[in-house]
């Protein structure tokens, strides 16, 4: 085998890229394609070159497919885009994900100088959003996409944007309740600070005035910070469980009125102190327990991948329709790398096919007009007429999201402070209805309400709901920093009670940008440098990996080229006719397997032999099969054909399960089948083939190479060349758990401290006021250190 | 020390007030977006059209 490094040192001025085919210069400045050096000489004609000062190579290299944005001029899918528009402004957001540094950031808040029409951009940089204000009978919505796709920041318009889902009003109001508390905890504690040093006889006037704000600053917190607390264990007393909220709630209870008792009574200074300090923490939990990536989404189904329209040819006019408003019997144009929105047939054209989306199978596959043709397949080649006999939702793949499993709500396991609290709730009570009684029959009425309020006032597992949430998001924050990113904290516990593996093949255990070539045929030294020439006029991949294979130099100029999407590319160099391409294109009658990718030649019409294209497992892969082995049960369910089936041998031991063609459907099923068994099962897919599965699974994870690129909706993602570390991320999961227990021991300790003193009647305010805080600080160093020191344990970063 | 109670009047007022702001705060979305300003504060102005040759 040949090395494939061509030791050419250029790299792109725009994009960074090594320059590998053929060489663009514009001021002196080098480029690897047409694309990087168009929108270099966009900015350089409007003084925006600034673009490259502030980062090297800032920009990304563009795929260079033709783009159809005409749907965009609908007003039917332009008011269901815009937030806001009237006679003279739009203000629309668009997601982009090509947004990666400052010079974007820049560039994208200057988009005034390339149009008038724009007033203004302003980005946000962690969502990767641009909201665009502008003019639109200056510059259209069309116009502007367009102008953002020329300088390679094209936006993503999908079906799901359409819906927009505005999340941020729950946070928003959380935030604002902890602003609320942390006020009158602040407030509470200045005027509860003469009291726990001791007051002398002049400042007895102000006792009952601090005493009654600290009432008002406790009834606000009360009834408008906790308010959640009430709702949740009133909503889960009515369903007959008791979750952590129900002995939060009857503290906070206890709390205000036993507060609000001694002061309007004029008996003690009420524990206003404790109260504020306690929901403020507790909201503190709440809200590290709902941070959340803002820019990855866990949530996509099939609407992200679809086109927002389609082509709809209605009396020989073309016209753009949005998704939604398909019927049966619609005839559609399908142009060279659309997507096909609904099952429909071929009425027209030659159809080459990738059903990677469907099957995982990422080589075309050629179809004759009156074929069905499954939603979800990408034309590659020429446009197509079809007419569509099923609608979107019922279609092949789309049927899958009518599964009742995306109906269902999260049934996921029960939570470990959940299945405590049920236990905690009851030995508190235990323990504060014996003081009760034993001060009852002892005859000292005010001592048992005391000691009753007392006891549950201290025995606060304030501590389950902050050291978890505080825990699992520091193994959240240990994990993003490793390429694993979770959905949410409850996912870590999913994690470590996994026991069983199941692998999609294509693209999660395969590098979907790395293939192995070898070539099958001769080929002299003349020849090989003529394939080399004509293959680097093409931007398809393989044709990129051929040239670096051949590694040839002294290229030669090609006087003719033509290139025939979804068939191979036609060449006339020095005299010479170069073919490159699939087998029915190049040799229709060889006794080449049709099943394995190739990439055939031929010169001046003599067949030269094929170019076989496997693909490349990742390379963590043997590493994490063989650490696997030892704990897990391991499954392989692939939806493309057994071709592979030798080299899969050499890495999986004999006795993993291994299935081939499988449908989305059969995946689903296949997980279901293995949770019946009581397996809880994780499932590692890429695609929205493996949507279904993803979804049933106990743990879906969605492995991927970029994570601004789509996946499908899932439980937590995981770049491509992390996934080595998976049993790491598994036994810091299991040692996260086993932090929340230890912290639950320690925090235990405080409590039947404070519990000693609350029995016996005893517990003055400024003892509550003193152990809460001191436990929450142990809590918090505690769970801290233990999570990195595990992490170190793991090696992670 | 009956100056005390206008103190604490006056204490409790300022912050009110902090609180409000910071309501007023959250509400204009300052709170949205907390990295992109970072970012952006450090870019050079643009100069004027003629000294850019």
């Amino acid at each position: 085998m040949k090395s494939s490094s061509t030791s050419t040192d250029t790299l792109c001025f725009h994009c960074g890229n090594e320059i590998s085919g053929e060489l663009h210069i514009a001021d002196e400045k080098q480029f690897c394609c047409a694309g990087c050096k168009s929108v270099y000489q966009i900015l350089n004609q409007n003084n925006l070159c600034n673009y490259y000062n502030y980062n090297e190579a800032p920009g990304q290299t563009r795929q260079e497919t033709e783009q159809h944005f005409e749907f965009l001029n609908e007003p039917k899918i332009f008011s269901q885009l815009v937030d806001y528009t009237d006679d003279n402004i739009t203000l629309i957001t668009f997601y982009i994900p090509a947004i990666h540094c400052s010079s974007c950031l820049w560039l994208l808040e200057h988009l005034h100088k390339l149009n008038k029409g724009v007033m203004q951009s302003r980005v946000d940089f962690l969502k990767k959003q641009v909201a665009v204000t502008f003019n639109q009978h200056i510059v259209s919505l069309k116009e502007l996409v367009e102008l953002l796709a020329s300088i390679g920041y094209e936006p993503l318009i999908s079906l799901q944007d359409v819906v927009k889902e505005k999340k941020d009003s729950v946070n928003r109001d959380l935030i604002r309740k902890i602003a609320v508390a942390g006020f009158c905890m602040g407030n509470v504690m200045l005027f509860s600070f003469p009291e726990y040093l001791g007051l002398s006889s002049f400042e007895h006037q102000f006792q009952s005035l601090f005493g009654w704000l600290n009432l008002a600053f406790g009834s606000v917190v009360t009834f408008y910070c906790s308010r959640d607390f009430f709702v949740s264990a009133w909503g889960s007393l009515k369903n007959k469980i008791v979750n952590l909220d129900t002995p939060l709630a009857v503290i906070v209870a206890v709390l205000f009125i036993r507060s609000a008792f001694e002061i309007i009574t004029g008996t003690g200074p009420g524990f206003s102190d404790t109260l504020t300090g306690l929901v403020f923490l507790l909201l503190m939990g709440r809200w590290v327990k709902q941070r959340t990536y803002q820019h990855i989404s866990f949530n996509r189904d099939y609407r992200s991948y679809f086109p927002v329209a389609v082509t709809v040819i209605k009396d020989g006019q073309e016209k753009p329709v949005p998704i939604g408003d398909l019927n049966i019997g619609d005839r559609i144009l399908i142009r060279n790398n659309e997507i096909i929105p609904a099952d429909s047939i071929l009425m027209k054209g030659e159809g080459y096919f990738d059903f990677s989306f469907v099957t995982g199978e990422s080589q075309p596959v050629n179809k004759v007009l009156g074929e069905i043709i499954y939603a979800g397949g990408r034309q590659i080649g020429e446009a197509l007429e079809m007419e569509i006999v099923k609608p979107v939702s019922q279609s092949y793949l789309t049927r899958l999201w009518n599964n009742e499993t995306f109906k269902r709500n999260d049934n996921k396991i029960r939570n470990f402070n959940d299945t405590i609290a049920r236990y905690f709730s009851a030995v508190v009570l235990v323990i504060a209805f014996a003081s009760l009684g034993s001060w009852w029959v002892l005859g000292d009425t005010k001592k048992a309400w005391d000691a009753f309020s007392a006891v549950l006032i201290v025995a606060c597992p304030c501590v389950l709901a902050l050291s978890t949430p505080l825990t699992l998001s520091t193994v959240l924050g240990i994990f993003d920093k490793n390429g694993f990113y979770l959905k949410n904290t409850d996912v870590v516990e999913q994690l470590a009670r996994i026991d069983t593996v199941v692998f999609d093949k294509t693209g999660t255990i395969t590098c979907p940008n790395v293939v192995n070539l070898t070539f099958t045929g001769r080929l002299s030294l003349q020849e090989e440098t003529l394939i080399a020439s004509a293959a680097r006029n093409s931007s398809h991949p393989l044709s990129r990996e051929i040239v670096k294979w051949l590694g040839a130099s002294g290229l030669v100029p090609v006087s003719q080229y033509r290139e025939m999407a979804g068939k191979g590319i036609v060449a006339g160099i020095d005299g010479h006719e170069v073919c490159l391409g699939s087998r029915s294109f190049i040799a229709p009658d060889s006794a080449v397997n049709e099943n394995s990718s190739s990439v055939h030649i031929s010169i001046d019409g003599n067949y030269k032999g094929y170019f076989h294209v496997r693909q490349q497992w990742r390379s963590e892969l043997k590493g994490l099969i063989d650490t696997l082995k030892g704990g897990f049960r391991m499954h392989l369910i692939s939806g493309d054909t057994s071709s592979e089936n030798k080299s899969l041998e050499a890495i999986f031991p004999s006795y993993v399960p291994v299935l081939f063609k499988q449908s989305p459907h059969d995946k689903l099923n296949y997980i279901k089948k293995l949770q019946l068994a009581q397996y809880k099962t994780m499932m590692l897919g890429d695609g929205l083939n493996d949507a279904g599965a993803l979804r049933q699974s106990d743990l879906g994870v969605a492995v991927t190479d970029n994570i601004n690129n789509f996946t499908p909706g899932c439980d937590a993602i995981l770049q491509g060349d992390e996934l080595g570390k998976l049993p790491r991320f598994i036994k810091q999961a299991k040692d996260a758990v086993r932090v929340i227990k230890y912290g639950f021991g320690i925090a235990s300790v405080y409590n039947l401290i404070g519990v000693y003193f609350a029995v016996q009647g005893q517990l003055s305010p400024l003892t509550a006021a003193v152990l809460m805080p001191l436990s929450t600080i142990t809590i918090i160093t505690f769970t801290n250190i233990a999570n990195r020191y595990f992490a170190k344990k793991n090696k992670l970063k | 020390m009956n100056i005390l109670y206008f103190l604490i009047g006056c204490s409790v007022l300022m912050a009110l007030i902090f609180l409000g702001a910071f309501f007023w705060a959250s509400k204009n979305g300052q709170h949205d977006d907390v990295h992109t300003p970072a970012v952006r504060m450090l870019f050079d102005d643009d100069k004027p059209e003629e000294e850019q040759v």
